[in-house]
């Protein structure tokens, strides 16, 4: 008999556990949960105590800002199944437009609500080269040369292997003048160098960098210099580009679960933090690029300049690219089957 | 012993050597590669602190569920011939045939917030998925077969006899399940419970769906050594990875103890194996 008692015990304590994670409201204390992508960790874990501070100064209110991270499509679904998010900081546009789309949990003009289409800040494919860059890589042509190997994430699997294939794209097209014939051309020698096709950034960094497999790797250049930051000095070069395509980091308020939670405008003040100069600093010292002027102007050394096109400019939306580029039978596949 | 034997043992050893030890003994080697210090404080970083606190809480919640359904689940289908008894066989293995990471969407579609059982308690700010619930919940899926499993062939085995002897002898139903029927699954029952244990710390594809990744609040240890490794601390992962090993090796410890303890109960269902 012994045993039941103490299985009562458990299942009650397991039970008053669980309430308590149902109903953990405080009305002293304010709580946000911030919704991101899987690799922004670190750059949230900056942001969050300084906002904290300054919310305190400002309203006296007690915050805490829980963050989940994952990759933004997975988190977009759970949001839409319930995960209860006050605003998402996602890297890809069209997961935060799911959210709109699939039942008003985002407002339909999300874009227009903040600036730079509610992006507070964003980055673009570049080059990591061997140290000295013994094969001189300058620009995206060097990479269709037949001496040169590249590693980059699958673009069917990956969201950072899209932008590499479609900013050489457009890389070819505008030298081409927006001969489609010759960019495939270009591309299928792109693909051709190609070492390694791993399915995610993570996977391409451990090849090239662990590996020593490859010449070139291209990846995000806030992730080029990250990867510079971790290891030896010299031992690897950035090149950034002539032309690459904009990668947008959208924000947003998921203003159905925010307004049920009373937690509207503290959401909106923390995107709105993310713009100011403060905000903004921390940032860029993850090497993003931002706009805040003043940061843009101390920060000018770091970042070269580049021609920068838009997934919109050049092939009309996301998903017309993905229907072109990357679904089954489409121009990927046919490059591929050389 | 002839040299053929010898050839036989060595390929096993050298086969465990290489997909057993050799990883295990990495995970050590690569988690203490920048010394105790780094090791250190990627153990007791509060996120990991609360990922361990979590994994150990979600074994212990679901563990006595497991026990006290798998049992009772066995003894069923052992003792008794009712309509639908086959079908609740395969319901219960069914578990193991689905790969969990669908298990997890199915928890989710059903449970989720505009899932039909989850909209219905909607209403009364009752959540399931995205917290520890929905953590329990898929735990209890993927972990419920093992100890029917372990269960049903020694109830099948021992058969009855004993039971309705203890009932001739005049003991009501409690003290043939405490005298009689258990001591002769014992062993089984906790082979099954540390089965099942060891599937719940390790459980990721499942709880990965249902978690909402919530740091230091749902993520699990595995889910943690993923993160950490996605984030570029290899040595923070395999730091996690250390505390896993070694929950499981707890666990089998725990196992030979009770062996240790209960040698009566090892030769008994040793002789039925």
């Amino acid at each position: 008999m012994k045993e039941t008692t103490m299985l009562r015990k458990i299942i009650a304590i397991a039970l008053i556990g669980l309430s308590s994670t149902a109903t953990n409201l405080r009305a002293e204390n304010v709580e946000i949960l911030n919704v991101s992508y899987d690799i922004a960790r670190e750059l949230y874990a900056k942001i969050n105590p300084v906002f904290i501070a300054k919310w305190q100064a400002e309203t006296g209110q007690i915050l805490s800002v829980r963050q989940s991270h994952a990759g933004s499509s997975k988190q977009a679904r759970a949001i839409l199944q319930g995960l209860q998010a006050d605003l998402v900081t996602f890297n890809q546009v069209l997961d935060v437009q799911v959210l709109a789309d699939k039942g008003g949990f985002v407002s339909n003009s999300w874009q227009a609500d903040l600036p730079n289409n509610a992006s507070p800040y964003y980055s673009l494919p570049a080059f990591l080269v061997r140290g000295g860059n013994p094969k001189g890589i300058k620009d995206w042509d060097d990479l269709a040369r037949d001496d040169v190997s590249l590693v980059f994430p699958n673009p069917k699997t990956s969201g950072n292997g899209r932008y590499t294939y479609l900013s050489a794209y457009a890389f070819a097209l505008n030298k081409n003048g927006g001969d489609h014939k010759a960019a495939e051309e270009f591309l299928r020698k792109i693909l051709k160098n190609v070492a390694v096709f791993d399915t995610g950034g993570r996977g391409a960094t451990t090849t090239f960098v662990e590996r020593g497999i490859g010449d070139v790797l291209i990846t995000f250049e806030a992730e080029v210099e990250n990867i510079r930051a971790k290891e030896a000095d010299g031992a690897y070069d950035r090149v950034v580009p002539s032309i690459s395509i904009l990668a947008e980091f959208p924000v947003a308020v998921v203003e159905k679960i925010a307004k049920s939670r009373g937690t509207e405008q503290v959401s909106k003040a923390y995107l709105d933090f993310l713009y100011s100069k403060e905000g903004q600093e921390i940032i860029v010292s993850f090497n993003n690029r931002v706009n805040h002027p003043e940061v843009v102007k101390a920060n000018a050394d770091n970042f070269p300049q580049v021609k920068l096109f838009t997934v919109e400019d050049v092939f009309g939306s996301w998903p017309d690219a993905n229907k072109t580029h990357f679904a089954t039978d489409g121009v990927f596949d046919r490059l591929q089957r050389r | 012993m002839l040299l053929r034997h010898y050839i036989l043992i060595g390929t096993a050893f050298a086969f465990m050597a290489v997909m057993v030890i050799l990883p295990i003994v990495s995970i050590y080697h690569r988690a203490f590669s920048e010394g105790w210090d780094v090791y250190w404080a990627n153990i007791s970083h509060p996120d990991t602190l609360a990922a361990i606190w979590l994994t150990i809480a979600t074994a212990l919640i679901v563990l006595p569920v497991n026990i006290v359904f798998g049992v009772a689940a066995a003894w069923a289908i052992a003792r008794y011939r009712f309509f639908g008894r086959r079908l609740l066989l395969v319901l219960i293995e069914m578990p193991l045939a689905i790969s969990p990471i669908v298990a997890g969407l199915c928890f989710l579609l059903i449970y989720g917030a505009y899932g039909p059982v989850g909209s219905a308690l909607d209403p009364f700010g009752i959540q399931l998925m995205f917290n520890l619930t929905g953590i329990i919940l898929v735990s209890f899926f993927v972990t419920c077969p093992f100890i029917v499993r372990e269960v049903l062939p020694v109830l099948m085995v021992t058969g009855e006899n004993e039971e309705k002897a203890a009932l001739t002898l005049g003991a009501n139903g409690w003290q043939i399940l405490w005298f009689v029927t258990l001591p002769n699954i014992l062993w089984a029952l906790v082979y099954g419970a540390i089965l099942a244990t060891a599937r719940a710390l390790g459980e990721f594809g499942a709880v990965s769906v249902v978690s909402g990744s919530i740091r230091g609040e749902t993520m699990t240890l595995p889910l943690q050594v993923e993160m950490l490794y996605n984030d570029y601390n290899a040595t923070g992962a395999f730091a996690a990875a250390t505390v896993l090993t070694l929950l499981a090796l707890v666990t089998l410890i725990l196992r030979a103890l009770i062996a240790l303890l209960h040698p009566q109960s090892r030769t008994h269902s040793g002789a039925q194996r």
